[in-house]
């Protein structure tokens, strides 16, 4: 390594206005150990009393370079890694990066898992938003909500807990399909989960939704418009709540959503508390299409048969020699792919989560690229907090739904 | 490819002398790095790609002319199309003219570049590291950049190690 290049504050300089440097501003740090910044953030806030005239995220505290990473590693041994990015919404990552890979090789999926993809991800995102509702009301300081959300997010985790064996890191979304099927119990679990989340909802509106305190630090606060809002590349429920109407599983269906009757909120308020509004009414959506997709779950294989990419059955080893040589190949060298590059996104909770795949022909992938949604969403925090007082930044930043390990990467 | 998307390469592909290319449904453009400010202008307006959805580079390391591929990602919400465009960018001293005043959300996506590839982005407003600390040597996305395991440290080899190692010494 070469040596270290020194660094001081005068590099910062350009970020803050010139009263900042007269010393009529104050500098304050915010983070990255706060708890109100979901995760490691640094903000630095230029104060004026308690508004803040400027704020410089500092982002990269999570980061552990994934796509070098995997760069390193064959596209089976990456499948585990993308749990690690960002922690609410494992079934996604792994969906993203599958569908990625079945897009480069041309792989087709069985109904049957395309429809259980379905539902993890639409609970995963039922979780996911559950743990953004508990911790938004926890930064205006609505304590109670948080317990009654993580309560029902554990039902969820259960029944990924149930699939897969693990609560978080699932990696039970395969390219071609999934890793096993799902156990008998699975549809008894998510029935008695579906029965009883609608009133939960509801709950959790009776909570908050006419509450004149949360009215108070959520209405009209960090608002955004959405000519900004795209210039800034924001997407997912923040770029709803300004009123533009662009969900990737509307606009392009993939896993048959099309099949599906569900409708995508939007408000065109643009601001802390649309942002709200759209996310519970997402929630119930996303309960909705779980109950279709239960409904017409279809029998069948849960994974391509196409033995070149996926490891075939266990039972298939001990009687089949193509089947075993296939296996010893999957797992030594993993397979090859078709020389190419391409792109494809899903609608995370956040947002757009894209994947940029580029490969030479081998085994491993060549370039992996992760556009995370919270990164872009981030990216408007300087702009919906101007003005506002410290207090707000707080309910801001919560509202966005960051996750800073989607931001790190 | 989609219907819609026809015009709108062949006008840019007239306007910036760039060349299209086709794989799995996914439209990408070469253009050269002195088009790419004036490109990127088009695609907000008018072409209306409203969304600028992400960033990258392919290093193609040893590789020198060019030596990356600059990925712009673009999405265009009102007609619901996608479009790529790769920027060569040659190795010696690679620089590109910033977008970050057309798409404000390249700000950080360039900065990222800058951290991870060491591409300059002339004319950008802050181009400081984002994601590696501020004193970090080097370019972590480069291929020729190590994929960093540890060497362990060894009687032999311990003074050699510890003299290259990067921490506070006495």
């Amino acid at each position: 390594m070469t040596q270290l290049q020194e660094v001081s504050v005068e590099e910062l300089k350009h970020l803050v206005s010139e009263r900042a440097i007269q010393g009529e501003t104050v500098l304050l740090n915010m983070g990255p150990q706060h708890p109100s910044t979901h995760g490691v953030l640094r903000l630095l806030l230029e104060l004026d009393g308690e508004t803040v005239i400027n704020c410089i995220p500092d982002i990269g505290f999570l980061h552990t370079g994934i796509e070098k990473n995997m760069e390193a590693k064959t596209y089976q041994q990456a499948e585990v890694m993308t749990d690690r990015l960002d922690y609410l919404n494992t079934v996604g990552n792994i969906l993203a990066y599958s569908m990625a890979v079945e897009k480069l090789v041309d792989l087709d999926v069985p109904p049957r898992a395309q429809s259980i993809r379905v539902i993890l991800t639409e609970l995963q995102r039922i979780a996911s938003h559950l743990v953004w509702l508990g911790t938004a009301a926890l930064d205006v300081a609505a304590m109670s909500t948080f317990l009654y959300c993580f309560r029902e997010r554990e039902m969820i985790l259960d029944i990924l807990e149930l699939c897969s064996g693990q609560r978080m890191m699932t990696t039970f979304i395969r390219p071609g399909g999934l890793w096993r099927d799902v156990p008998v119990e699975f549809e008894t679990v998510v029935r008695s989960f579906i029965k009883i989340f609608p009133k939960r909802i509801d709950q959790y509106e009776s909570l908050l939704t006419r509450n004149p305190l949360f009215l108070d630090r959520t209405l009209g606060i960090g608002r955004i418009s959405a000519a900004d809002a795209q210039n800034y590349g924001m997407t997912g429920p923040s770029l709803r709540a300004t009123g533009v109407d662009w969900d990737l599983r509307k606009a392009r269906p993939y896993l048959g959503y099309e099949q599906y009757d569900f409708e995508v909120p939007t408000r065109t308020e643009g601001d802390s508390y649309a942002r709200y509004l759209v996310r519970v009414e997402e929630m119930r959506q996303a309960l909705h299409i779980v109950v279709q997709a239960l409904n017409r779950l279809p029998l069948g294989p849960v994974r391509s048969d196409n033995c070149k990419y996926v490891p075939p059955p266990r039972s298939e080893i001990g009687v089949s020699m193509e089947a075993l040589i296939h296996h010893f190949k999957l797992w030594t060298e993993g397979f090859d792919t078709p020389k190419g590059a391409i792109y494809s996104a899903v609608e995370s909770p956040r947002g757009e989560l894209g994947v940029y795949l580029e490969s030479d022909g081998g085994p491993k992938p060549y370039r992996v690229h992760w556009r995370t949604p919270s990164f872009d969403n981030l990216q408007a925090l300087p702009l919906m907090t101007k003005g506002h007082l410290v207090a707000d930044l707080v309910a801001i930043v919560g509202s966005i739904d960051i996750v800073l390990g989607d931001v790190d990467r | 490819m989609d219907k819609k998307l026809e015009p709108i390469l062949q006008k840019l592909q007239k306007d910036f002398d760039a060349t299209a290319s086709e794989y799995r449904g996914d439209v990408s453009l070469v253009i050269t790095p002195e088009h790419i400010a004036a490109a990127c202008k088009q695609m907000l307006e008018p072409l209306g790609f409203e969304l600028l959805s992400t960033m990258t580079v392919v290093d193609y390391w040893p590789e020198e002319n060019p030596r990356f591929h600059v990925l712009y990602q673009f999405t265009s919400i009102s007609k619901n199309l996608s479009l790529t465009f790769r920027v060569p960018v040659t190795g010696v001293t690679p620089s590109l003219p910033t977008i970050s005043t057309i798409y404000r959300n390249a700000t950080w996506r360039e900065r990222e570049i800058w951290d991870m590839f060491g591409i300059k982005f002339e004319g950008h407003p802050d181009l400081r590291r984002i994601l590696m600390p501020h004193d970090w040597a080097g370019h972590p996305l480069r291929k020729d950049y190590p994929l960093g395991y540890e060497e362990p440290q060894f009687t032999f080899n311990y003074k050699e190690i510890d003299l290259r190692k990067p921490y506070a010494k006495e």
